[in-house]
């Protein structure tokens, strides 16, 4: 591990991929989304990630294939820098810093500058200007030549459109849409009657986009209509067609690349292709899931693009057949069910599409699976009242599922269903078990399961506003036909009717505590009978936990009014309390921490503790400017091994929280995105070393000793894991084709070698290690020449002559190391 | 300027038949509608779109093709096989021509207006020489096996092209051969209709055909190796109608959706010769379908079985925001169908086929300002009067007092006495009509039912003594030497004296009565007179023009009165130039001199002479009620123009007696609900 930085809050996947216009490579390969302050290239074909390009500060606003090198892309971003990238390999080519936010991104093939999209004076004021990108060797160029081509525009890239190579810039904003003429410097304008005709009233521009081979313009409204302009060089005679099919507002327009036809999408999911422009000529791609946001189209023409408000990217065919889907973080809705981490498959659990759960691994920043719940057709219409899947919780290590799904038109028609769902082996994917109308009479606040392991019977306790809370087990539901298991209800609890609004079952499942608004209840789980209740008078009850492992005595309980308490349950007493005003309250299921994070004016803080002591472990101030609505524990595959005491409650498991405004973030010392993807990062090492593999394999190995030799220094007590994908020379192996592989023979040596802990002193190793790369480069570099080879090595030998004896001695040391370390290494790397 | 009791009068059950044809005549910037009753109407366009002339119906006469040829000579062709030249001076029809190959459905006047073509039932295109006087039958074009429902000339005159039902032939002018058959796809959304009928075809210049066609195809053919180059599906039903503009750089189609669709020849590029044909905007101002479209250089006209024509200016054409550049819509014929027996309160409607003679309902309640009175006794319709023969009426008139009717269709004069026996009605011909008296234009009682006039289509004003029970010719005033003009409009004194005529361009003249000659004409004005009226006393003669201006010329003294100069002179307000239709009647107030009342279809006016007149900075409409105009405010914003848009849609309007008003309305609704259903769409949301 290298020295521990401080701790510092990272966004962690998940980011809009359907910000801006996803970009397609030349040849259709790979398409380009903006993904927060990255960029991510994906595989058109397999759907996945192939690089990240990162180097951004802030939010990447705009992306563009550099026109005259397809091979490169050019980014913008918030930070106010241009990036050009190689994105085959991943490589940043060259930085030009403009200084000022950068909104969108224009490139075209004709000119040596970019266009920019930016806000200079008013806040909502923006300008496209050209910036002229200098010609320059170095890295970081400064690109401050700034011209303005039109003001007062609107600040989405797709009310921004060029044409005809070019010549002009059509650009759209609330009832105008205004032309700029690049070669003749005038701008015509054209005025659609504005809202005070109630007719005309949503006539507002929402999107633009040029025809490429003719002088035509298409532009979307907010009415559902799409208007084709012609001959608008001439601002009298222009005129315009109509082509209306969308009810809704048209969210995204693109031309094919022959310009034969026009693509159109927004809220009703259908994907429209106008072919030649005709009204009467229309294809639909329907069912694409959510709102098109973006609709772009491959230089090659054979692919299509659509973003969705779902974070998803559709690759469509030319002939309208969707063929690859890059699904994100669904995060377009309300979350109600909270972070929950899938037992089995350690994904992240949470509201997804509407009805459905989405399970969203961490490590590949990609959604695994969606499961319907609702199992209803869902209909996007505004206004409309839907079903809700408000709770759901994980049980008996990922074996069952509970959910509850909610629907209220008005106060007293309450629309309430619990449904289980039972793990199937078979089809590795959760099948309904039970269905169970109007469990409680009101909302139901909370549901937990009794996840003890020595408990035989699966529980699951629900708490309700109608005062109670019910305990249901998994009971026998065979009959003669089949056998069967189904749950029911068990046991009805109440406490003077106060409203039930929270339960937690304890570690070893003896003990259910029940909040009933300012009153804690304890309940033996075996009789369901009042044990005691705590009641401090300090407010509802809004979280409650227990105490793990060491502090497994311990109730912690959250109120509104701000205060935490955490009662001793072998003495029924109040330990301690503390005044903070909790927004989650969440134990780590590894350990005795709890994070619970407090919501303040100036932002969200966090606060790790044991239940034990009233000091907390670890206080991170501002970890969040808005407030941070839901956290949640993630153990870890590999445990880290942070020395330091403040870090140590993230040794075990990870602490990621969602905010507000749905951002996922976590904690890190180093960028998440770096274990994200060590495989295509490594590629992206190896690709930018030129010449012979196998010189790279020694110049990487090097590199690694050396490596290895500094952290030897610092990491002396701990137990260093070999891990395989670490180690260059069985990488480069695997990685190398056969047929250029030199024989077996020559790479065992290295082989073995590699796979060996060396323990040498700095001084000593140094000079050895070099004569065996240079033995090795040799006897690689001349594949047929073995003999004249040795020769060589025998040479070498004879001219490093000083240190040959001290050299020998240090050999027979490491021989014997290797003895004693070989087995184990050998094992491992099998 | 006082209370009246209104009549509103709504069982004026009037209909106009559907537009089967449009015709635009470039050079005097007239348009010929055909409707289908066989109506032919000719429009001013210079004038306001005033509808200067008109053809009555005949019913054995369908009319399904109309054309301009040689300058101003109107032909019209229909399924009795015949074709018709109209005279347009003398309003009437010139000749009718056998064409010998069945219905004709289709004419084409050849570019240079010698030739004539007519596309007939049996197949076969016929070519017509157009000599001075008549025209003549040249030849036949080869057969083909269906109908010719379309045709159009090359603009070199070289060539022709036919639409028949699934193919569009192409024709060599000289050896009269066709030389291309273009197959039309007969598919239509994917299913195999029965037939595809090509409504409509366009030649241009550069040899391209344009068809449209009963799949709602809009499609662009090469003539010169028949060949489909294009295809535009723009409707789910017919496409019936196509109109190219001179230039060849747009043209119009209407569809059975009612639908018009505009077609513009636009560059590719900007800096690129390449041009293409695309489909701009499209209309929808017809509810049913659009059977004939014309273009004019400066509007797109269309019309059909909603009866309306409608005339779209094209924005881009219009130079400035003036009266043309506002969009048209032409319902109601401008004259007048209704006459009123004031002292009987009987009104007599006029329909295409019968006269219906109705007498005004009453009522013993008072009521304040704006309430509606209910009726103590109903409106009783007393007579539905059938002409005899197929034609149309031309015209109608009831004497004031009630006891003659008259009317006119193209060949026969009609006048009958009424006699009243309590409720009974006792109708009488009168018979032996004068032979001279065949076919009136307009008919006119004087005040005291004793003179007929009679304005004949050969320009002769026939003035007629009434008798009880008979009646003896007085006086003919023959037109002016040299002019065949016929009289449209005639207005009486109500003393008897005078006796204005107009015709459709030149002045009105003005004969006195008693010594039976012409006593003056009015100096002749630009636009064409659209009401006339001589106010009693004072003898002034009130004229109303198509381009809105009103003119008052003193008979007695022969020139126009201070009030007509001072008018003239400040000029009117641009609101009411801008109105839509033009004024069909004028009438007095017997009480009081200084008003003048007339009225158009959407408003009706009282103008008071001694009021001062309205500049363009004041309001014209006057939003407050005429009431108790005791405050000052009120009293400083009068003017002369006192503006009532409460009755609308009005055909008529007249004053019964000092305290009442009969105001004749037709609502666009009940026409509506009287045409067949139009095509059904489905419609998002419903």
């Amino acid at each position: 591990m290298v020295e521990e930085e401080s701790l510092r809050v990272v966004r962690c996947g998940g980011s809009e991929l359907n910000f801006r216009r996803a970009v397609f490579s030349a040849d259709s390969k790979y398409v380009f989304c903006v993904s927060g302050d990255f960029i991510k290239v994906y595989s058109t074909a397999t759907e996945e990630c192939v690089h990240i390009l990162q180097g951004h500060r802030n939010l990447v606003t705009g992306i563009q294939l550099n026109p005259r090198n397809h091979l490169q892309l050019y980014s913008c971003s918030f930070d106010g820098t241009v990036k050009l990238w190689d994105y085959i390999d991943g490589i940043l080519i060259k930085t030009f810093i403009v200084g000022c936010k950068l909104h969108a991104l224009f490139a075209l093939a004709c000119e040596d500058s970019v266009f920019v999209i930016i806000n200079k004076e008013k806040p909502d004021v923006f300008q496209l200007v050209s910036v002229k990108l200098p010609k320059s060797s170095s890295q970081e160029i400064e690109a401050k030549e700034l011209s303005f081509v039109l003001d007062y525009i609107n600040q989405s890239p797709k009310c921004i459109a060029f044409g005809n190579e070019g010549e002009y810039v059509a650009a759209v904003r609330d009832f105008y849409l205004s032309v700029y003429f690049f070669k003749k410097k005038t701008t015509s304008r054209f005025t659609l009657s504005s809202s005070r005709n109630k007719k005309h009233a949503k006539n507002n521009f929402t999107c633009v986009a040029c025809h490429p081979k003719e002088d035509c313009i298409a532009t979307g409204h907010r009415d559902g209509k799409i208007r084709l302009w012609r001959n608008f060089d001439d601002e009298k005679k222009y005129t315009y067609t109509c082509l209306h099919w969308h009810h809704d507002l048209v969210m995204d327009l693109a031309f094919s690349v022959t310009g034969s036809s026009l693509l159109s999408g927004g809220r009703e999911s259908v994907l429209v292709e106008w072919r030649e422009a005709a009204e009467k000529n229309k294809e639909f791609l329907p069912r694409l899931g959510a709102t098109i946001e973006h609709i772009s189209v491959s230089p090659a023409g054979d692919l299509f693009c659509t973003s969705h408000s779902d974070n998803k990217l559709i690759i469509i065919h030319r002939n309208l057949e969707a063929s690859a889907v890059i699904q994100g973080l669904v995060k377009d809705r309300n979350i109600f069910t909270g972070l929950m981490i899938d037992p089995r498959t350690k994904a992240l659990v949470l509201n997804g599409k509407p009805g459905h759960l989405q399970f969203y691994s961490l490590q590949s920043d990609k959604q695994l699976y969606n499961l319907d719940i609702i199992q209803q057709e869902y209909i996007n219409d505004y206004g409309l009242i839907q079903i809700e899947l408000t709770k759901a919780a994980f049980g008996c290590y990922g074996n069952w599922l509970a959910t509850v799904e909610q629907r209220q038109e008005k106060e007293t028609e309450l629309e309430l269903q619990m449904k289980l769902w039972t793990y199937n082996k078979k089809t590795q994917g959760f099948v309904l078990n039970t269905k169970v109308n109007m469990p409680h009479e009101d909302h139901i606040t909370a549901l937990c399961f009794c996840n003890a392991e020595k408990s035989e019977n699966p529980t699951l306790v629900t708490t309700s506003k109608d005062g109670h809370f019910k305990v249901w087990i998994l009971t026998d539901d065979s009959d003669i036909y089949k056998k069967a298991v189904g749950w029911t209800c068990d046991f009805v609890g109440s406490y003077h009717k106060y409203q039930a609004t929270n339960c937690c079952f304890s570690e070893d499942g003896s003990l259910l505590a029940v909040s009933f608004e300012e009153i804690v209840t304890i309940w033996d789980s075996e009789t369901w009978e009042l044990k005691c209740t705590f009641c401090q008078r300090a407010g509802k009850i809004r979280h409650l936990c227990f105490g793990r492992l060491t502090c497994s005595k311990y109730l912690l309980g959250a109120t509104e009014n701000g205060i935490l308490c955490c009662w001793n349950l072998l003495s029924c007493a109040l330990e301690w309390s503390a005044k903070l005003n909790m927004r989650v309250l969440e134990p780590d299921p590894n350990s005795e921490n709890i994070a619970a994070i407090s919501q303040s004016s100036t932002g969200s803080d966090l606060f790790v503790f044991r239940p034990s002591e009233p000091r907390p472990l670890y206080i991170q101030k501002n970890i969040s400017r808005e407030e941070v609505q839901w956290g949640v524990f993630v153990p870890r595959v590999v445990p880290e091994s942070f020395t330091s005491e403040a870090y140590q409650w993230l040794n075990r498991s990870q602490f990621y929280f969602l905010t507000k405004s749905q951002s996922l973030l976590t904690f890190s010392t180093q960028s998440p995105e770096e274990k994200l993807t060590p495989t295509s990062k490594q590629l992206l090492a190896e690709e930018t070393l030129p010449t012979t593999p196998f010189y790279f394999i020694l110049g990487k190995h090097r590199q690694q000793q050396q490596d290895d030799k500094l952290n030897e220094a610092l990491e002396d007590e701990l137990v260093q894991l070999p891990l395989t994908e670490n180690i260059p020379a069985i990488s480069e192996l695997l990685h190398t084709p056969a047929h250029v592989l030199p024989s077996a023979s020559f790479l065992c040596s290295m082989f073995v070698n590699s796979l060996l802990l060396s323990k040498e002193t700095k001084s000593a190793e140094e000079i050895p290690d070099d004569v065996s790369m240079e033995e090795e480069k040799e006897s690689v570099d001349s594949d047929e020449e073995n003999n004249f080879t040795e020769q060589v090595q025998d040479t070498n030998n004879t001219d490093l002559g000083k240190d040959i004896i001290h050299q020998l001695s240090k050999s027979e040391e490491k021989e014997l190391r290797k003895f004693r370390k070989v087995d184990y290494s050998w094992i491992t790397a099998l | 300027m006082g209370e009246f009791k209104v009549h509103r009068v709504r069982f004026f059950n009037y209909v106009p038949s559907g537009i089967r044809c449009v015709a635009y005549n470039n050079q005097s910037n007239r348009l010929a509608v055909s409707r289908t009753d066989g109506t032919v109407e000719i429009y001013n366009l210079s004038a306001n779109y005033f509808q200067e002339k008109f053809f009555p119906g005949h019913e054995s006469r369908a009319t399904e093709a109309l054309c301009w040829a040689n300058g101003q000579r109107l032909f019209s062709a229909g399924l009795n096989g015949e074709i018709i030249e109209y005279d347009l001076q003398a309003l009437n029809i010139k000749y009718a021509m056998d064409a010998f190959g069945g219905p004709i459905w289709s004419m084409a006047a050849s570019p240079n207006g010698s030739q004539l073509l007519v596309g007939c039932e049996d197949g076969s295109v016929k070519l017509f020489q157009i000599t001075p006087d008549k025209i003549q039958f040249e030849r036949n074009f080869d057969r083909q096996k269906s109908r010719i429902l379309s045709l159009s000339w090359h603009p070199a005159g070289t060539h022709i092209a036919a639409g028949s039902i699934d193919y569009i032939s192409v024709f060599d002018v000289k050896s009269g051969s066709a030389i291309h058959k273009m197959l039309v796809d007969r598919q239509y959304m994917g299913v195999s209709k029965r037939k595809c009928i090509i409504w409509g075809v366009a030649f241009l210049s550069d040899g391209t055909v344009i068809s449209v066609d009963s799949a709602g195809k809009v499609q662009f053919w090469d003539s010169a190796t028949g060949t489909l180059v294009k295809n535009h599906l723009i409707a789910n039903a017919d496409v019936q109608s196509i109109a190219i503009s001179d230039q060849e750089d747009s043209f119009v189609v209407g569809t059975a959706e009612g639908t018009v669709f505009h077609f513009q020849l636009v560059s590719v590029t900007s800096n690129s010769s390449e041009k293409q044909w695309v489909r701009t905007k499209p209309f929808q101002h017809h509810t049913h379908d659009v059977r004939a479209v014309a273009h004019s250089p400066i509007a797109l006209i269309s019309g059909g079985t909603d009866t309306h024509l409608v005339i779209r200016p094209l924005m881009e054409k219009v130079e400035v925001k003036n009266y043309d550049a506002a969009l048209r819509k032409i319902t109601f014929p401008h004259r007048r169908l209704v006459s009123c027996a004031k002292k009987k309160q009987l009104l007599l409607f006029q329909f295409a086929h019968h006269l219906e003679l109705w007498r005004l309902g009453s009522t013993v309640a008072t009521g304040k300002n704006g309430d509606t009175l209910p009726l103590s006794k109903n409106a009783d319709h007393l007579l539905h009067l059938k002409t005899k023969g197929p034609e149309n009426i031309i015209c109608s008139c009831i004497s004031p007092c009630g006891s003659w009717i008259a009317y006119s269709t193209a060949s026969r004069f009609f006048l009958y006495r009424l006699n009243y026996e309590h409720d009974n009605i006792n109708l009488q011909r009168v018979s032996k009509m004068p032979a001279f008296l065949r076919s009136a234009l307009q008919i006119l009682f004087s005040e005291d039912s004793t003179k007929l006039f009679v304005a004949s289509n050969q320009g002769s004003l026939h003035v007629i003594r009434l008798l009880e029970g008979s009646f003896k010719h007085l006086h003919t005033f023959q037109p002016q030497s040299g002019t065949v003009e016929s009289m449209c409009l005639l207005a009486v004194s109500p003393d008897g004296n005078w006796l204005a005529a107009s015709g459709t361009s030149a002045g009105v003249h003005v004969y006195n009565v008693k010594q039976l000659k012409l006593h003056c004409t009015v100096p002749a004005y630009n636009f064409p007179v659209t009401a006339l009226a001589i106010a009693p006393n004072t003898n002034n003669l009130v004229i109303a023009h198509s381009d809105q201006q009103v003119f008052e010329y003193s008979i007695p003294d022969k020139q126009y009165t201070q009030w007509s100069r001072t008018i003239q002179k400040q000029g009117f307000h641009h609101l009411w130039l801008q109105r839509d239709t033009p004024i069909t009647h004028i009438s007095f107030h017997p009480k009081r001199p200084v008003h003048i009342l007339l009225h158009d279809a959407y408003m009706f006016c009282i103008i008071d002479k001694s009021l001062p007149l309205p500049n363009d900075k004041t309001l014209l409409y006057n939003p407050l009620p005429p009431t108790n105009e005791s405050d000052i405010i009120r009293r400083r914003t009068a003017h002369a123009f006192k503006i009532s848009k409460k009755y609308k849609p009005l055909l008529f309007m007249d004053l019964l007696d000092e305290r009442t008003l009969v105001a004749v309305e037709r609502p666009l609704d009940d026409i509506i609900a009287q045409l067949p259903p139009p095509i059904k769409k489905k419609k998002f949301g419903t």
